[in-house]
């Protein structure tokens, strides 16, 4: 497949449990433009549809491990949003 | 072995996993899915998880306490589909004596239920389905923000 030189950067976001019915998705992609944090993540996600219920200290996890909000996210990054944990 | 798990669990796998004969104190953790929440009759569950992320924590939870304490853990927690009594989670904890099993086999636990990204849904006895969300269930349509 020919690859597209110009396609703009996006952010890969995975979604779980209730924030994924919201969302209606399991993964989606943010135009990484102007995502520089954590913070800046959950900010788009809360403008989406159904995204409302994400509050501002929902856990994030960048590659694999909890994220502060001010912690960088770039588009190698896999970064996950967690709904509040329920394990045990 | 892997730390979350699709199949029944077996405690005396992981009471196996971590006996020696150096080791005479052990201890066990089982949760088990209770029939009842705030109240209200469940008729069952479903565990899912963030999997590579969860068998991280978890192994970073074993490692903890294994440098902490002389001992040696086992642990899986359970995933999918779950009725009434099923194990969700299962904790062995073997040392030489029983101060050191207790207390990691109680670090472990309250670890996990704090940092290993597992999320539980469950069915109530009349139909409804709910996310449980910090001890108790949340509706879909409940907003705001969400600490855990």
């Amino acid at each position: 497949m020919p690859a597209v030189p110009s396609a703009p950067p996006v952010i890969r976001i995975q979604l779980f449990a209730r924030y994924a019915e919201l969302l209606g998705a399991t993964q989606l992609e943010l135009p990484a433009n102007g995502i520089n944090n954590v913070r800046d993540v959950l900010e788009r996600l809360r403008a989406l549809p159904g995204g409302a219920a994400i509050g501002a200290a929902t856990l994030v996890a960048v590659n694999l491990r909890q994220a502060k909000p001010d912690a960088p996210v770039s588009p190698s990054d896999e970064v996950a949003v967690l709904p509040p944990l329920a394990g045990g | 072995m892997a730390y979350l798990s699709q199949r029944p669990l077996e405690l005396n796998e992981l009471l196996r996993a971590v006996a020696a004969p150096e080791r005479g104190g052990v201890s066990s953790f089982v949760g088990l899915v209770r029939d009842h929440h705030g109240g209200r009759p469940v008729r069952g569950l479903a565990y899912s998880a963030y999997e590579p992320m969860a068998e991280a924590v978890c192994g970073e939870i074993i490692a903890e306490a294994e440098s902490r304490w002389p001992v040696r853990v086992a642990l899986q927690h359970r995933l999918g589909e779950l009725t009434i009594g099923e194990v969700a989670v299962a904790i062995a904890v073997a040392g030489n004596h029983r101060d050191e099993a207790f207390a990691a086999c109680r670090y472990v636990i309250e670890e996990l239920k704090r940092r290993v990204p597992i999320w539980k849904r469950e069915t109530y006895a009349d139909g409804t389905v709910e996310w449980v969300e910090e001890g108790r269930a949340k509706s879909e349509e409940r907003s705001g923000s969400s600490v855990s």
